[in-house]
């Protein structure tokens, strides 16, 4: 893109964002600008509907119907020693969280539950700073565990931050994406988070890549970031051009610093996803954790029709999902196929 | 057997902030106390359950476990 239509594209009226993006977005699939994903947050109410089946047409046409189904499991528990203001995992809120394991019959049976819904992902998760040897070994065991229970379900892990021989031997195991959130704008990041840096997570993201994972990577909204930042981290996304982005609404956690944040609200949440599409016309969009409080059962069904083309089913981490069937017959009634592991392989 | 503890808060049933740990939010919570001694449970979350043991009187689970 030359100088001149960048300028042009960036400070066209709000009016026109829309019309702007559906060439841009839609006919060439080049991903908004900070600028423009800007504009598309600050939409009048009376815009929504629209915003969202663009946004929704993007989708169709840059990723297809297919909905990828993801199940996730917790194999470590609490105890982190890092201090993400949202988490309540970290051990250094009072939290009513207890540390746990998960051992090798449980992942067995959790990836078990997951192939049964249908999903063809299942992410193994560590509320750690970075996989110490007994973890990597657990990870290990509980991957030749699930192989040889039959299951050939995609495996995906999130361990927090990695050196580059643990991204080696996941990549050995057989692990295929790797899932570190970024969490939010690179200027919000140290209000959000002290015990670690934007720029370490960065590193660990950048060797997943290099070592040819699928990258997966988003975040939070609704931690006290202001649209500017959430525009701003759309296009740090976009710059990272993960394979998928995981899209998570807070929860607010007893005995987290965020404990007394209010949820946001759901138009809010649908204008986020549609924005973030717009940004990401060829990503993977996930609807992760905190829908079911921000947006309820209309607005997951909302969410889908507006940039979303991947879900997280079943219960989450800590916290619970809806049941993995109401989501499953959703897909149905939107006639959205869920992608099949034979497209995946 | 009857609840005495609030499985959210560890308070007494009568001292639990209902609008607190009644709600919407921890409708998407298991249990985190034993509702029999308001200890802190050993809880963990599967893709379609949850379990959650107390050191004194043992685990309880989700529907979907107990089968
Ligand atoms: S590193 Fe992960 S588990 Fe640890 S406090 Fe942060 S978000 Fe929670
Ligand atoms: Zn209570
Ligand atoms: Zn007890």
């Amino acid at each position: 893109m030359t100088a001149a239509t960048q300028q042009s594209e960036s400070t066209v009226g709000e009016q026109d964002v829309l019309a702007v993006a559906r060439e841009q977005v839609l006919e060439r699939g080049v991903g908004l600008t900070q600028d423009q994903v800007l504009q598309v947050l600050r939409l009048p109410g009376d815009r929504l509907q629209d915003l969202l089946a663009l946004a929704h047409d993007v989708r169709m046409r840059w990723c297809g119907p297919e909905v990828e189904v993801e199940g996730i499991v917790s194999v470590k528990t609490g105890g982190c020693p890092e201090d993400c203001h949202f988490c309540s995992q970290s051990g250094l809120f009072p939290t009513p969280v207890r540390a746990a394991w998960l051992d090798i019959p449980g992942m067995v049976q959790a990836a078990k539950e997951t192939a049964e819904t249908g999903a063809t992902e299942f992410c193994i998760v560590a509320a750690v700073r970075g996989p110490d040897k007994r973890l990597m070994s657990q990870v290990r065991d509980g991957i030749n565990a699930i192989r040889e229970s039959g299951n050939d379900i995609n495996i995906a892990c999130s361990l927090g931050m990695l050196t580059q021989e643990q991204v080696d031997e996941l990549v050995e195991m057989g692990v295929h994406r790797y899932n570190h959130n970024l969490e939010t704008a690179r200027s919000h990041f140290p209000e959000v988070v002290t015990t670690h840096t934007w720029e370490e997570r960065w590193e660990t993201l950048r060797m997943v890549h290099e070592a040819g994972m699928e990258v997966c990577c988003g975040g939070i909204v609704g931690m006290g970031e202001t649209d500017e930042q959430r525009a701003e981290f759309a296009v740090q996304l976009a710059e990272l051009d993960p394979h998928e982005v995981p899209m998570n609404f807070l929860i607010p956690q007893a005995g987290t610093p965020y404990e007394h944040y209010e949820t946001i609200e759901g138009p809010d949440a649908l204008r986020i996803v549609a924005a973030y599409r717009l940004a990401m016309p060829r990503t993977m969009l996930r609807f992760a954790g905190g829908r079911e409080l921000t947006l309820g059962d209309l607005g997951a069904e909302q969410g889908m029709l507006g940039g979303i083309n991947a879900i997280i089913v079943g219960n989450y981490l800590t916290n619970l999902g809806r049941p993995a069937e109401r989501d499953l017959s959703m897909l149905e009634d939107l006639r959205m196929p869920i992608k099949a592991l034979s497209d995946t392989l | 057997m009857d609840e005495l503890y609030c499985v959210h808060c560890g308070r007494t049933v009568e001292q639990c902030d209902a609008a607190a740990c009644r709600n919407a939010r921890t409708s998407l919570e298991p249990p985190r106390f034993c509702a029999q001694c308001a200890r802190r449970m050993i809880v963990q979350v599967t893709p379609n359950g949850w379990t959650a043991r107390c050191s004194r009187h043992g685990e309880t689970a989700s529907r979907s476990h107990q089968v």
